[in-house]
């Protein structure tokens, strides 16, 4: 599978990552190695096994529901650039 | 996608070159009723001030991991069962990637490939007692974003975390509705379905139940249309409305030779319009892939099993049931299925008496008292015994039909129960007929005129039944007084 400039530009803003054009190009054939590198795992014969979505063979803990947390909206601001009584504060996104 | 049902001229829609037929497909996202969120020990509720109720793991910190809520999972097996839908016992959670300020993690923890729940049905019924099917697609578990204020500053949105996390059942319905009062009627449906189950409060105005509306139109007989999405439309009333404004706006550009593009839509209410949502567009490619900090999700069959034993009846095997044991007509049933509490109080009366009487009483008289005094059946001052107290009476002939109204105001108003309250008024209906004979014979003396009429015309035996209730308080037994009186008037 081979990456193009495009597919990197598109890449990058949906991650909202900038990125200049000029650094586009060599992203691209970093990329195509990297996806190089993964296809190696395409000679191993993996007909009729399972896909897996993580490397421990066990299935998902569950808790209990009951409250735990919460009531501490100070603490949850405590990092955010811009806060105002117990709220984030954004730049104004409107629909 | 197969379509299963056969076009139905009556719900076209007319346009200017001919009729259009409107295809419409469901999401709902109903609210798990459970304590704490999807994924963390924050609490769920209403009116907690902001960001009172959110964890580290709501708001994104690093390196905190989701732990998933066993009693979101049990809500979502009960619903599948309810929906009489395929569980899935291996499922799995993956992250839809898009940023908005309402989303600290930058993707939503949803099932996408491997739902918790396949393929269900659920049986529709119209205002007119006819059912139609909505097959149902899939259900699956997903966290519902945070909430942004945009009226507090003229430059910024606040951002407000407190819904962020909460587990959401996302019900996707086949394109199996033809109208905006059959959309409207399934999600009642399954409203009412969610309320049984006790897994949604089914409360559209705090939002715990919202839907996305998928519309389509296509000429009678032709393959399906592109399709809009209108988003999150919260009340019975917009759901229909939204269609309807979609469907025409969607058959004008057809008609003018356009074309519709695919896209995510809003309805406003006020304007009476659904406009574009076109920020959200090149946000379409939500990447998804399977959450690397979540196992796959295992269902034991015997969890399954055991949630499966405490099912409550469905509203559908009860209509059926009300239907084939007390012979009820398909709309009382309806009426009375529609809510849970007043189909247990119904039952509660009915047993062992003339249920069809019950029926109309709980449906009637009843819902008409509870509506205008803004009451739920539970808070009724007239219980359950009472209304089969009441059909006792009328059964026994110890009341009329008509006395039976006076005492149920009564009972209402708290006099005590219908027996208590005929002995104390004296409204026994009087079966005795010397007493009404007596009457009968003074009504006969005094109006020669009258007896000379009805000799002509028979039918005018009316106006002598209505002295003789006049002259007994309404407490003569009718079908003794027509009987005195045909014989007594010789007719």
């Amino acid at each position: 599978m081979a990456i193009d400039v495009d597919t990197v530009r598109r890449v990058a803003h949906l991650a909202r990552i900038a990125t200049p054009e000029a650094r586009l190009e060599p992203l691209a054939a970093e990329l195509n190695g990297i996806m190089q590198w993964i296809e190696q795992l395409g000679e191993v014969d993996t007909d009729g096994v399972e896909p897996m979505t993580s490397c421990v063979a066990t299935t998902t803990p569950m808790r209990d529901d009951v409250v735990t947390a919460g009531g501490e909206p100070g603490r949850v601001l405590s990092n955010a650039p811009k806060s105002a009584d117990n709220f984030f504060v954004v730049p104004k996104v409107v629909e | 996608m197969l379509d299963t049902r056969p076009a139905d001229p009556s719900k076209f829609i007319q346009g200017r070159t001919g009729p259009w037929e409107v295809i419409l497909g469901l999401e709902v996202h109903a609210q798990v009723a459970s304590k704490s969120k999807l994924f963390s020990g924050a609490a769920v509720g209403f009116g907690a001030g902001p960001n009172e109720q959110v964890s580290l793991v709501d708001a994104a910190m690093p390196g905190m991991l989701p732990v998933l809520n066993r009693y979101c999972v049990e809500q979502a097996v009960k619903t599948g069962l309810g929906l009489r839908a395929q569980i899935n016992r291996r499922s799995r959670f993956d992250r839809k990637n898009y940023f908005y300020p309402d989303l600290p993690q930058g993707y939503q923890i949803s099932q996408f490939e491997f739902p918790i729940v396949g393929e269900g049905v659920v049986e529709v019924e119209r205002d007119d007692g006819a059912t139609f099917e909505v097959r149902i697609e899939r259900l699956h578990l997903e966290q519902d974003a945070g909430k942004l204020i945009h009226d507090l500053s003229p430059s910024e949105s606040y951002v407000d975390l407190n819904r962020a996390g909460t587990a959401l059942m996302e019900i996707v319905s086949k394109p199996d509705m033809r109208s905006s009062e059959e959309a409207a009627a399934y999600v009642k449906m399954l409203r009412t379905i969610l309320i049984y189950l006790g897994t949604c409060d089914g409360d559209l105005e705090k939002g715990n139940l919202r839907a996305d509306v998928n519309v389509s139109v296509r000429r009678p007989g032709e393959g399906l249309g592109t399709r809009c999405e209108i988003k999150n439309v919260n009340s019975f009333r917009f759901i229909q409305e939204a269609i309807e404004h979609e469907a025409r706006r969607q058959i004008e550009i057809l008609e003018d030779g356009g074309r519709i593009l695919q896209e995510t839509r809003l309805y406003d209410p006020n304007k009476r319009e659904t406009r574009s949502m076109r920020s959200k567009e090149e946000a379409h490619d939500y990447r998804y892939f399977p959450d690397p900090d979540l196992l796959p999700l295992e269902l034991e069959q015997a969890w399954i099993d055991e949630i499966k034993a405490s099912l409550p009846e469905l509203p559908d095997d009860k209509r059926r049931r009300f239907m084939g044991d007390y012979g009820l007509s398909a709309y009382d049933a309806g009426v009375l299925i529609a809510d849970q509490a007043k189909a247990d109080y119904f039952e509660a009366a009915a047993k062992g008496r003339d249920a069809k009487l019950v029926a109309n009483w709980v449906t009637n008289e009843l819902s008409a008292r509870l509506t205008a005094g803004d009451l739920e059946i539970n808070e009724s001052p007239v219980p359950a015994t009472y209304v089969a107290e009441l059909v006792d009476l009328l059964g026994e002939g110890v009341i009329s039909s008509k006395i039976a109204k006076e005492v149920f105001e009564h009972v209402w108003n708290g006099e005590g129960s219908p027996r208590a309250v005929v002995e104390k008024r004296g409204l026994k209906q009087v079966t005795d007929t010397g007493a009404i004979e007596k009457a009968i014979d003074e009504i006969i003396a005094a109006n020669p005129g009258q007896v000379a009429a009805v000799k002509e015309k028979p039918q005018a035996v009316g106006w002598f039944v209505g002295q003789v209730m006049k002259a007994t308080g309404g407490k003569a037994n009718p079908a003794a007084v027509n009987e005195i009186l045909k014989s007594k008037l010789g007719i």
